[in-house]
């Protein structure tokens, strides 16, 4: 048996480290806390930020676990299998609603949409699956983003473009407003992709608690929402339809 | 449970065991089922908080041709029912085509000669159960398929709808009466048939569990799933895709003898309403073959995740993959094919295969269809889908592409169950009216035909190529 790769364990520890704490950590932390030189710890710390597993502060220079590794973690469910397993739930949400249905999964910093079911008005509409959306402008992707806070940040690191006037484009904005979707543990939107249209969503969970995607439905401002408000009818249906397509998942007994 | 709008109010399910006692032979327990049902029943009422004085009716959508003999008296089955894919008839099939008559059946029932139907389940069960035929002969017993079981547990009475007596080999397809050149045929006793009743009517009122509810109608699974597509129309028509999959034609109140290949069924009766024919392809192997490549191949963890694989290439690569595991059905009915990966080279992947395995679903329709243009003389305009293979997009796209025509689901995925509760709904007049039904029907989602047709006549020349190879594989002194 070939014997163990030293430089591996101990970037190993320092992932280790990392993942341990809430707080970001630098060279001199880490190199105390494992005993090692400091120029031996920066030379690991380099390559895993390379290699995009830690990721550096640019203002406090510490180190923290790169979006890399995060999503490698939180490996999705399969967007076919979460289709599969939320077909009778989304039909019966839009029918209930009567309004279009998305099911979306973040991608890149952006909602894939991975189930769309049609407004059941029967007009002329087009299957959207496999378009994306941008995160911070839809419900879906709020809810999303509320569950990931790395992928908000990066988000929020690389430019939320505006859409319209509602748009959301302030960090701060919407960190505060991913707090809420936290709390409440739904998300919504009217006019900040499309003056027209507005959304709800809320979170599907897994098997292991963690959010596998998020369903809602889209339509105009008017008909979703009321004095500047999700509809509560409307916003009841969609939390309880994902939770019914979480309950169909393993996630939720009851 | 349905409400009035259509929309699903609660569902509820339980798997039953399949039995295998030998290589080709299946069956259920109908005590099982009919415990099943009880629970199923009563975990959709109570999800729902409801109570059975809350329900309008109750409808049985149930597998069609599988056979169940019981005692009159005590209602204890003689022998656990034979499933419609068993095969142990067929060298009593045999024997049958050589008895005079025996190449009527199609022009009399509708239906070939095969080992799918009730009526030599039935027989075989006469001649290999001891005392069976004794004990029929002196009428002790009777013979159901699984609505005719259910019905009988739940009300006391021995009946039988239309659509599923259209699957015994037995009744005459003109009369809709149990046909006695049929029934002399295949040796049945008459005493013990059940009567067939039209698919919506109300047959009597549950005991226990559902007390008062009255039992409304009882239809075939796929033509239920007809029924639940709205397809009243001539020329409406609905392809279910589960394990195999199954595509109905409405040919109006006209009974299309089919020279491909086809059979010819009744689609519904509605009270004392003039009945109404189909044309029904099957294809057996469709949803099972992705099954097969998840569980005997380990290409995939997941059925949904065939897609995933699939779309990883942009073709199958020149690869086809005639699924013909038991033969192959509608339109060939070659028993003696048996299943091919054709057009293979170095260049081949795992999601190359992922796609022919996807692609070979819609070959199959394809070959389906065009014998059901050429039988009824009708072209269809869309095709209406449903089963849980309808949740692959990509299918659903090469379905519209090989077809040339738009292909629409519903926004309602559980059809099956949909078009019991409509009959029993019309039967009780909780709906006024088909037109009623019909505007509860919504498009889910739309796939429109977008190939080159060059493309498509090429693809479809090789699929039957491919087809081509699979036939003839078994030879006479093959152990089957």
């Amino acid at each position: 048996m070939p014997g163990r790769i030293q430089s591996i364990e101990r970037a190993a520890a320092i992932l280790r480290l990392l993942s341990g704490r809430s707080r970001q950590l630098g060279v001199v932390d880490l190199s105390d806390e494992l005993r090692l030189p400091k120029g031996t710890v920066h030379g690991i710390l380099r390559t895993l930020q390379h290699v995009g597993f830690v990721e550096q502060d640019p203002q406090t220079g510490k180190y923290r676990l790169g979006a890399a590794l995060l999503h490698m973690g939180s490996s999705y469910l399969d967007g076919n299998e979460l289709r599969t397993r939320a077909l009778n739930w989304s039909d019966s949400l839009a029918a209930r609603t009567q309004e279009e249905v998305r099911l979306g999964t973040l991608h890149e910093g952006r909602v894939l949409i991975v189930h769309h079911v049609f407004r059941p008005d029967d007009s002329l509409q087009t299957l959207d699956v496999g378009t994306l959306l941008p995160a911070h402008a839809t419900a879906l992707g709020k809810v999303l983003l509320a569950s990931h806070p790395h992928v908000a940040e990066e988000l929020i690191e690389a430019g939320m473009p505006r859409y319209t006037e509602m748009t959301i484009t302030d960090p701060d904005r919407l960190r505060r407003e991913l707090e809420r979707v936290r709390e409440r543990g739904w998300a919504a939107e009217a006019g900040e992709l499309d003056p027209l249209r507005a959304s709800i969503g809320a979170p599907i969970t897994d098997r292991t608690g963690r959010t596998a995607g998020a369903m809602g439905i889209f339509g105009a401002p008017q008909r979703l929402f009321t004095s500047g408000a999700p509809r509560p009818e409307l916003l009841t249906h969609v939390r309880e339809h994902a939770r019914a397509v979480s309950h169909e998942l393993g996630a939720i007994p009851w | 449970m349905f409400d009035h709008a259509g929309r699903i109010v609660s569902v509820a399910q339980k798997e039953h065991r399949h039995i295998h006692p030998r290589p080709g032979w299946v069956e259920h327990d109908p005590e099982e089922i009919w415990s099943n049902v009880q629970q199923v029943v009563h975990q959709a009422l109570h999800d729902a908080g409801l109570q059975p004085r809350d329900l309008a009716a109750l409808g049985i959508a149930n597998q069609r041709e599988t056979t169940i003999v019981w005692e009159r008296e005590s209602g204890r089955p003689v022998h656990q029912a034979i499933n419609w894919q068993d095969t142990r008839t067929e060298g009593l099939l045999r024997q049958l085509a050589a008895s005079p008559g025996a190449d009527r059946t199609r022009e009399l029932s509708g239906l070939p000669l095969a080992s799918y139907f009730s009526g030599p389940k039935l027989r075989w069960l006469l001649d290999n159960v001891p005392g069976l035929r004794e004990r029929a002969a002196a009428g002790d017993l009777l013979f159901g398929t699984m609505d005719s079981w259910l019905i009988w547990r739940m009300t006391g009475r021995h009946l039988t709808d239309v659509t599923n007596a259209s699957r015994t080999l037995l009744m005459n397809l003109h009369t809709l009466a149990w046909d006695d050149e049929l029934v002399e045929l295949l040796g049945v006793p008459p005493g013990m048939l059940p009567e067939i009743r039209p698919s919506a009517e109300v047959y009597g009122e549950a005991r226990g569990e559902l007390a008062g509810v009255p039992i409304a109608a009882a239809l075939g699974d796929q033509q239920a799933a007809l029924f639940g597509q709205t397809c009243f129309d001539v020329g409406d028509a609905k392809c279910t895709y589960g394990t195999g999959s199954f595509m109905l034609l409405n040919t109006g109140q006209r009974p299309v003898r089919s020279e491909r290949g086809l059979l010819t069924t009744v689609c519904a009766r509605v009270g004392d309403e003039a009945p109404t024919y189909a044309l029904e392809g099957s294809i057996a192997v469709t949803g099972s073959l992705v099954q097969w490549v998840r569980d005997n191949l380990e290409l995939i963890g997941s059925a949904p995740e065939i897609e995933t694989l699939a779309r990883t290439v942009e073709d199958s690569g020149g690869c086809y993959f005639v699924p013909a595991f038991s033969g192959l059905y509608a339109p060939h009915w070659r028993s003696d094919a048996r299943g091919v990966i054709t057009g293979l080279t170095g260049y081949i992947t795992k999601a190359h295969l992922a796609r022919a395995v996807l692609e070979a679903t819609a070959w199959q329709t394809r070959e389906v269809l065009d014998a059901m243009t050429s039988d009824a003389g009708i072209e269809l305009s869309t095709l209406r889908v449903d089963g849980g293979m309808t949740a692959n997009n990509l299918l659903m796209q090469f379905l519209a592409d090989v077809l040339n025509v738009g292909v629409v689901r519903p926004i309602v995925a559980e059809n099956v169950s949909l078009g019991a509760a409509y009959a029993a709904g019309l039967a009780v007049g909780f709906w006024e009216s088909r037109e009623e039904l019909r505007a509860n029907w919504h498009i889910a989602a739309q796939w429109l035909p977008n190939m080159e047709p060059d493309r498509r006549d090429r693809g479809y020349r090789k699929w039957c190529k491919a087809v081509e190879r699979s036939v003839g594989w078994l030879d006479e002194d093959d152990e089957v």
